[in-house]
């Protein structure tokens, strides 16, 4: 019976998380995110932090080098759009299973230690990877410059099937659907939702029960005479699954990649949005990226006129104090609100913006029925 | 054999900058037993006291000297620093120490960064899981760099050496070699000779002093030592002052080196712990070792030679030593039994 319920509203969880996400343009336009550009930026970094939930919320691993991930991703979707076809769809797929395979090369290594050592592993390969596409790697990742595409390139499969791009710099498309703009969009929304659906799933599956138990204690699992090695590795690798498809969706609506993609603040920045959705639920990440992009976006834009108009109330002296407060956090400064916003959420709601929203949920219930005796079982935050 | 002591040289003054931040790190873990992210951003600070006092030192009056023209037909500019005009000829000497003098300053500092870190935010996080002091540390070292970056500019700032320290020292003649081989900046030399002094201070202060000895007497056992009536919040309180200065002092004799900007904190971090874990995490000779070896080898690996051999491992040589060392030796190189095992 409790399994029905809980598969209904599963349904309708993942039913609504459909809706919003495909109605963003619509839902997003009164706040000033609803054009396309920001929009898939929500998509391809919710499916980040959803993959780097898996690993950091189910089995508490904190992996601090989850950007390499993002930036092979990247690579391989703009070698396939070089070497193979325009299409995205093979080139996603690449992403996603280079993305793995490197992650099964790392998570293999890094996962004979736990915690703090764990981190500094990870962040050993990010840091190594950053390095080498900087200097040594150069003939595959074109350093500094970034890898780009050449209206010179082979495309054998585009050539194959008869696909002339003419004398333009071709952009990725679905079967002749420009992947630039609103398609682009809903490409990525479309498989941000199917990669709900999975997270969804690992979440509920015994797989998903074991690393929790991984979390809560690893030396009695291996007291009980379970390798939790294998499963902790599984998690690693799907997560890293997740990051390659991201960088790969980054591709595919802007075909660049860049090593700075690898540097060690993109994997802190993943880490940031799970943590401030809310680590081990399944909305959280989700909407953690959401914010953190759309606040990115609306303070680096800020700059100190529109902030004078915006404090033009006060009377003189003090606006001019409180502008100059102010713009250290906004436009440039950009990154400090997010230093900020980093320590205020671990100090005071280590359970993230969905904590706060169950707290705030139980306030509310103990209110409705203070006469009765209270129910203390706060439903899991989802 | 020439160049390959002169990189051993060259690997001194960068293994001495990572020996003093990796030993804070250790000791502030050996203590209060938190990983400090912001370890990095407490040695940019101390690039920057330095950054700070050359600022105030060269403090210029500007006087319009009618008798000269400039190129264009107007008044010359005469510019004296006021300390120049206040103290004469040492007010010159200062200006040139100013990197030096700048330690003065920065002691003071660093140690009252140190505690107001520690009383405002660490002790709130002793109970808390690593994770969560990673992430708070981490948050911080932003805040602190993106301040700093709009105090100061993203540009990094050339901080020179005294005049008479700038040249360079032929080394080689020192030890019987010919003439004109083994050349050092002079610079850097006393980089690795000052670190060595702050090492050997550190340890001698834990070592031959009351306070010392009831802070490594906390790092065994904090509880015992606390039921024997001793404050020992207090004592690592200072403790954690004490690590901020080891941190500034490493970051302020180092902007010669290195012009400071404010991602040089975040730069020698992650090097930093990865010292700290080769070593051996919570092993203060371990942390003093690694980062002189890692230093040294970062600099071999930078020869030529070796990079035609191995194209690009002086850019990951670091990260592949940690790799391989906590694979095969799990505890780092000096590291304790039971501290952080896992």
């Amino acid at each position: 019976m409790v399994a029905i319920i809980k598969k209904q509203s599963d349904l309708v969880l993942l039913l609504c998380f459909a809706a919003a996400v495909l109605a963003g343009p619509v839902i997003l336009q009164p706040f000033g995110a609803g054009y396309p550009d920001l929009l898939q930026k929500f998509a391809i970094f919710g499916i980040f932090a959803i993959g780097f939930n898996i690993l950091f919320g189910l089995t508490g691993y904190l992996s601090f080098g989850h950007a390499a991930f993002l930036g092979i991703g990247s690579y391989t979707a703009v070698w396939t759009f070089k070497l193979l076809s325009m299409n995205p769809l093979p080139a996603v797929l690449l992403a996603t299973l280079l993305g793995g395979l490197f992650a099964a090369l790392i998570g293999f290594i890094s996962l004979r230690r736990t915690g703090i050592y764990f981190s500094i592993l990870t962040l050993a390969f990010a840091q190594m990877s950053y390095n080498l596409a900087y200097s040594v790697l150069t003939p595959i990742t074109n350093g500094e410059t970034g890898l780009q595409l050449r209206q010179a390139d082979p495309r054998v499969l585009d050539v194959a099937f008869g696909r002339d791009y003419g004398a333009v710099l071709p952009s990725s498309d679905l079967f002749g659907i420009d992947m630039t703009g609103y398609p682009g969009f809903y490409f990525c929304a479309a498989v941000l939702i199917l990669c709900f659906y999975i997270s969804m799933r690992i979440f509920r599956s015994p797989f998903g029960m074991m690393l929790r138990a991984v979390k809560s204690n690893q030396n009695r699992m291996n007291y009980t005479g379970l390798n939790t090695r294998p499963y902790a590795l599984a998690a690693f690798v799907i997560s890293g699954m997740y990051a390659g498809l991201a960088g790969g969706l980054l591709a595919v609506t802007d075909p660049l990649a860049g090593a700075e993609r690898m540097q060690w603040t993109a994997s802190g920045e993943v880490v940031l949005m799970t943590i401030l959705g809310g680590t081990g639920t399944l909305l959280g990440p989700v909407i953690g990226a959401g914010a953190i992009k759309y606040f990115e976006n609306i303070f680096s834009a800020f700059n100190e006129n529109i902030l004078l108009n915006t404090f033009s109330f006060l009377p003189e002296t003090l606006q001019h104090a409180v502008v100059s407060v102010a713009s250290l956090f906004v436009g440039e400064g950009w990154h400090l609100t997010l230093g900020a916003l980093f320590m205020v959420i671990v100090i005071f709601l280590p359970g993230g913006l969905m904590e706060g929203v169950r707290r705030f949920g139980v306030l509310f219930k103990r209110k409705a029925d203070s006469d009765g005796p209270t129910e203390t079982q706060p439903a899991s935050a989802e | 054999m020439d160049a390959i002591l002169l990189q051993i040289l060259n690997g001194l003054d960068k293994g001495g900058a990572y020996a003093l931040i990796a030993l804070g790190l250790t000791i502030i873990f050996g203590t209060l037993g938190v990983v400090n992210f912001a370890h990095g951003a407490l040695f940019m600070m101390g690039a920057f006291c330095a950054v700070s006092i050359k600022a105030l030192f060269t403090l210029e009056k500007v006087v319009l000297d009618p008798t000269k023209l400039t190129a264009w037909g107007t008044p010359m500019e005469i510019r004296t620093p006021y300390i120049e005009s206040w103290f004469g000829d040492v007010g010159v000497w200062m200006i040139d120490y100013s990197v030096p003098l700048s330690i003065l300053l920065a002691i003071p500092v660093m140690l009252f960064i140190g505690v107001a870190m520690e009383r405002g935010l660490i002790r709130y996080f002793y109970k808390r899981p690593h994770a969560e002091q990673i992430l708070v540390t981490f948050g911080l070292a932003i805040v602190i760099q993106e301040l700093v970056k709009s105090q100061f500019g993203a540009n990094p700032i050339p901080q020179p050496a005294p005049d008479t320290a700038k040249g360079m020292l032929d080394f080689g003649v020192m030890i019987g070699f010919d003439a004109g081989n083994v050349v050092y900046p002079a610079w850097r030399l006393i980089y690795f000779l000052f670190s060595t002094l702050v090492i050997a201070g550190v340890f001698a202060f834990l070592q031959f002093t009351t306070f010392g000895m009831v802070v490594r007497a906390g790092m065994a056992d904090r509880e015992t030592v606390g039921l024997l009536g001793i404050d020992i919040d207090r004592k690592f309180t200072i403790v954690f002052g004490l690590a901020a200065v080891v941190a500034g002092l490493a970051g302020v004799m180092y902007t010669p080196i290195l012009s400071p900007d404010y991602h040089m904190g975040m730069d020698f971090l992650v090097l930093s712990f990865v010292v700290v874990v080769v070593g051996g995490m919570g092993s203060l000779g371990g942390a003093v070792v690694a980062g002189f070896l890692l230093g040294i080898l970062q600099s071999l690996a930078s020869m030529e030679e070796v990079k035609q051999i191995l194209p690009g491992i002086d850019q990951i040589i670091i990260y592949l030593i940690a790799v391989v060392v906590l694979l095969a030796r799990p505890r780092g190189l000096m590291g304790r039994k039971g501290m952080m095992e896992g």
